[in-house]
């Protein structure tokens, strides 16, 4: 699904990754951990378009997308969500997903501003689309409401829904656990289940080991910009290298 | 739906209102005004368009107006072109330009977007006052004919008054239909996050170009329509403090609201009959006006408005529930 090749990326005299390779298998949970300037949301930026790798190569599926701006990547099916909630604040929760159904119409600045019959066609669709997604993430109640007026928890989710209307392949979840309560992290993480099995693959970066533990089929460890261990959630909790990053050798 | 079914709604008493006032003026001082009026909201309605939905400033809008005016006074002045025909050259023009300096102008963000869109104001108010052969320079352009409809001439305010109002009538129509459309959801994104936008697959830099230029084009109509209203134009009309005050007009009235905006045009058409006496430090007092209105209500007179009739509706149905 997803293919890091030996990806390095250098800020002026820091090199924030060395060299890092990694696979995402198809409909699978992986989670990214590793301490804080591992150099996770690096490679978020990286996979996205954001940050350009100093070298290596990105895959999705066999297309080479190392160049690729990052509004193009939604039409290949590629989003994420991100550590501070970006949410189009001043816009109601159901406009918020309806952004996500862009790449989903096509109608162009003279058909929106003369109201053309396909234009009022694809109104509809994007609607009941939205509508849909809110339903599926359990915030339907709140579409009119304003999404600067959503408590945090739901905010988080908001962000997750409007992914989702662009009916990705693959999503990048950037901490979605931060800040969450442990019953809002405990639906999230139904939520997050709930959606590779609607065949969406989830690649998340996260701090709560409790929920990476519970949900990831596999996981990669980060540990100063280099790929420290890979496997399962077992493998990992016994990796000897793992632990001493997490809590030092002495 | 609701919300986009109220708004037409308005739309339609808006109309109403705008066609029969005439018929409850007398004397051609307030028509004359309300001519102003609608030439300042149709130029604001379009600036509100990239600045109150896409949030990208352009202190440089008063030269795509005095472009737009330009083009029209000379093609029909010096080349006798019907004015119509002028008008769809200077919007086709301006809009060409727009497309091309928006590309390198709109990678910048902020101040210095601002300071960009400055510049080139400022460069084409220079060749406005510069180019005496093509201008008439300073002492401005004069003998501009007046549109016309076969053998309807709009030659006095109340004719001009209703070329102007329908075609910004037909303005504010087109902006409130973007603005519930997936382009206005897009701007409205790209305001609020662009990374998120982009991320979603809204291509920021191509639609900011996009709707700079459709906010050029209606610049160019408001200057065309202005130039062949007034018969004459100079260059004093298009400079730095105009691009200002129309900056003001859309920020007062609550960006991102197209009625906002017309309020926020009749205000600073108004204000000025009554600022004559400061001259030239009027200037001051929209300095003012502007930080006043950032301060105590950022979001514009339009919300303001709203945000008092909801307290007196809510005062009127609280008393109303204490009495059943």
């Amino acid at each position: 699904m997803l293919r890091l090749d030996k990806i390095t990326k250098i800020f002026g005299g820091l090199t924030a990754l060395t060299d890092v390779s990694l696979e995402v298998r198809k409909d699978s949970i992986t989670g990214v951990i590793g301490p804080n300037g591992a150099g996770k949301t690096t490679l978020f930026n990286i996979v996205t378009g954001l940050y350009t790798q100093t070298s290596g190569d990105v895959y999705l599926g066999e297309k080479n997308i190392s160049r690729f701006a990052t509004e193009s990547l939604a039409a290949l099916g590629l989003v994420r969500t991100f550590q501070n909630v970006e949410l189009f604040g001043k816009m109601t929760v159901l406009e918020n997903v309806m952004v996500g159904l862009h790449t989903k119409s096509r109608s162009g600045i003279i058909s929106c501003a003369f109201k053309l019959p396909g234009q009022i066609k694809e109104e509809k669709m994007i609607a009941e689309k939205a509508r849909h997604w809110l339903e599926f993430t359990g915030l339907i109640a709140d579409a009119p409401n304003s999404a600067n007026n959503l408590p945090f928890g739901k905010g988080r989710i908001l962000e997750i829904a409007r992914t989702l209307a662009v009916e990705p392949q693959l999503i990048l979840m950037d901490e979605p656990a931060a800040g969450l309560n442990s019953q809002e992290t405990t639906q999230l993480a139904v939520l997050i289940r709930k959606i590779r099995e609607s065949g969406i693959t989830v690649v998340l970066v996260e701090h709560d080991m409790d929920l990476v533990m519970d949900i990831c089929d596999s996981i990669i460890v980060l540990n100063l910009g280099k790929k420290l261990a890979a496997g399962t959630p077992r493998e990992i909790q016994e990796n000897k290298a793992v632990i001493s990053a997490y809590l030092g050798d002495s | 739906m609701t919300k986009e079914k109220r708004e037409i709604l308005i739309f339609f008493i808006f109309t109403l209102a705008v066609l029969i006032t005439p018929f409850f003026l007398q004397g051609s001082y307030f028509l004359n005004v309300l001519v102003f009026i609608g030439i300042n909201t149709m130029l604001a309605v379009g600036l509100n368009l990239l600045l109150g939905y896409a949030g990208q400033i352009s202190l440089g809008h008063a030269a795509f107006f005095g472009l737009g005016a330009y083009i029209s006074g000379i093609l029909t002045t010096r080349f006798g072109l019907d004015p119509w025909f002028a008008l769809v050259i200077a919007a086709v023009a301006n809009g060409a330009l727009a497309f091309v300096i928006g590309f390198p102008i709109l990678k910048l963000k902020g101040h210095y977007l601002a300071m960009a869109t400055l510049g080139f104001g400022i460069i084409m108010f220079i060749i406005f006052n510069e180019t005496v052969a093509v201008t008439g320079g300073p002492s401005g352009l004069s003998g501009i004919p007046n549109i016309q409809i076969s053998s309807l001439i709009f030659d006095n305010d109340l004719r001009n008054y209703y070329l102007i109002w329908i075609i910004t009538l037909l303005v504010m129509l087109f902006s409130i239909n973007l603005s519930h459309s997936r382009i206005g959801r897009a701007l409205r994104a790209i305001a609020d996050s662009e990374v998120a936008a982009r991320v979603l697959g809204v291509n920021a830099r191509v639609l900011k170009v996009q709707i700079f230029t459709v906010s050029a084009v209606i610049s160019a109509i408001a200057g065309s329509l202005y130039a062949h209203t007034m018969t004459f134009i100079s260059p004093a009309s298009f400079g730095f403090n105009f691009s200002i005050e129309l900056v003001t007009m859309v920020i007062i009235g609550g960006l991102g609201s197209i009625y906002g905006s017309f309020l926020g045009a009749a205000i600073l058409t108004i204000l000025p009959e009554f600022l004559r006496v400061l001259r030239d430090f009027d200037i001051i007092v929209y300095g003012l006006l502007l930080i006043i209105m950032t301060m105590y209500m950022p979001g514009g007179l339009i919300s303001g408005l709203t945000r008092i009739a909801e307290f007196i509706v809510g005062k009127i149905k609280s008393r109303g529930a204490r009495h059943a």
